[in-house]
């Protein structure tokens, strides 16, 4: 049975899952994946604002493909989330709770889950059709720039994902 | 002399692009019906029954199966008997542009691989030529996705490492990747040839049909002995475990050097979108020339 997740992320929340479980994130949640984040970490290192509060946000990794007229968004399944490994600890350290993805992390981005209490979720790869039912609003924030890759808020009702990393550091990858 | 009009290809590649982003062969999805049947683990059944919903949501509903509609990757077999007043590598990336603008797809090629700006129409497609007898114009085409492509392997073995070592590396290969290539995956094998000559063979084994069956015996009983290694490592849908790791397993082969024991590992994610045409060159008319 799948349990709910709610946006604005609350430690509550967080100790409530274990790895394995799977879950249905309903509220707003931010695109972002290799170039936004690349752009945002540089903004940290500048002492500059954040293009949004990641502060007990979820961060989606994925560029979907463009809607079309009568689409609220195309495509939107996750990409591979190991290549945000580098730079995911410094918005950990600015707030953020949650990231979804698809496969494995490094071993050591257990440890960083676990220093800030957050959580790593997985969700399908290749199944961008079927999560964009889940998609009720889109607006793009930040970077248009990046065409696929820039940060849009989208508004999601019952989004299917499992936990992959918990709050405690452990791995669905490394059980 | 033979001639495909130009205004033919660019209207072909693109039809092929925008209907293979949403739908994919039958043997493959027959394969991923298959596999639910087989599955013993939970979690990796509910992951295939998710991959067939999505194909009839793609269908019915007209949304790309997968987010990242790839890079386009074209294999041409060009009849000798045709004759090319036009630039065809041209005309293949004005239908490729024309598909991804035009059909709300996902534009992901950058220019420069350390500039990295977007070309904004997924141009340059890669695109590999070679000659057939007659007139034909057989074009075969793949939006081929970033994540399974990330987690393709080459390696230069020793001789001496032999079948097994071989079969090892593309082991290795699979587990390595684990859920990042989107499994169930098709894998294509390269052997021999040269450094390039076997990924080119790899990537070609990717697109053979499912159901296709190598004539080379050597070839065949290690698309059998893989398939059935491959299914044992519990790598299974997505990374979590189970019995579906590969739908199928192609192998390439070509002649070597002495010395070498090339073998290139190409991935095919679980959205297998591939499509295929052939085009006959009509008669060109001399005496109005």
């Amino acid at each position: 049975m799948e349990k709910k997740l709610t946006t604005p992320i609350t430690d509550e929340q967080i100790r409530t899952l274990k790895v394995g479980d799977e879950v249905l994130i309903s509220g707003y949640i931010y695109t972002g994946r290799d170039a936004a984040h690349k752009n945002m970490i540089e903004t940290i290192k500048k002492n500059e604002p954040l293009p949004f509060d990641v502060k007990d946000q979820v961060i989606y990794y994925v560029g979907p493909t463009p809607a079309k007229e009568d689409q609220i968004i195309g495509s939107c399944g996750p990409t591979s989330s190991y290549r945000m490994d580098k730079y995911s600890p410094y918005l950990m350290e600015k707030g953020l709770k949650v990231m979804i993805g698809k496969g494995d992390r490094s071993i050591e981005f257990n440890d960083v889950v676990k220093k800030y209490q957050g959580l790593y979720l997985l969700a399908i790869g290749g199944i961008g059709a079927k999560l964009s039912q889940c998609v009720v609003e889109n607006t793009l924030i930040a970077y248009p720039e990046l065409q696929s890759e820039a940060i849009r808020r989208l508004k999601v009702i019952d989004f299917p994902a499992i936990v992959a990393i918990d709050f405690e550091g452990n791995s669905i990858f490394t059980k | 002399m033979y001639k495909v009009e130009r205004k033919t290809i660019i209207e072909s590649v693109k039809g092929m692009l925008l209907e293979s982003v949403k739908t994919l062969d039958k043997e493959v999805l027959d394969a991923f019906e298959n596999a639910r049947e087989n599955e013993r683990n939970p979690l990796a059944k509910n992951i295939l029954d998710k991959i067939l919903e999505n194909h009839e949501i793609a269908n019915s509903k007209d949304i790309p199966l997968c987010q990242d509609t790839g890079i386009v990757v074209c294999f041409l077999e060009i009849g000798r008997e045709l004759y090319f007043d036009y630039d065809l590598d041209e005309a293949i990336n004005v239908g490729v542009s024309q598909a991804y603008i035009e059909g709300y797809l996902r534009k992901s090629i950058v220019r420069h691989p350390l500039n990295r700006i977007n070309t904004m129409d997924n141009t340059p497609a890669v695109i590999h030529h070679e000659f057939i007898p007659g007139n034909k114009l057989i074009i075969h085409i793949a939006p081929k996705g970033g994540g399974s492509e990330n987690m393709s392997t080459l390696k230069m073995l020793s001789p001496s490492e032999g079948r097994e070592g071989l079969i090892q590396f593309v082991l290795d290969t699979i587990t390595k990747g684990g859920g990042r290539p989107c499994p169930p995956l098709i894998v294509g094998v390269g052997i021999g040839g040269n450094f390039e000559k076997c990924a080119w063979l790899a990537k070609k084994a990717i697109l053979r049909p499912l159901g296709d069956v190598t004539e080379n015996p050597v070839d065949r009983e290690l698309e059998i002995e893989l398939m059935e290694r491959i299914n044992k490592l519990d790598v299974g849908p997505m990374g979590l475990g189970g019995d579906a790791t590969c739908i199928g397993v192609k192998v390439n082969s070509f002649p070597c050097h002495i010395a070498s024991l090339p073998v290139a590992v190409n991935l095919q994610c679980h959205s297998a979108r591939k499509s295929e045409v052939t085009l006959i060159g009509k008669e060109i008319n001399h005496t109005n020339n």
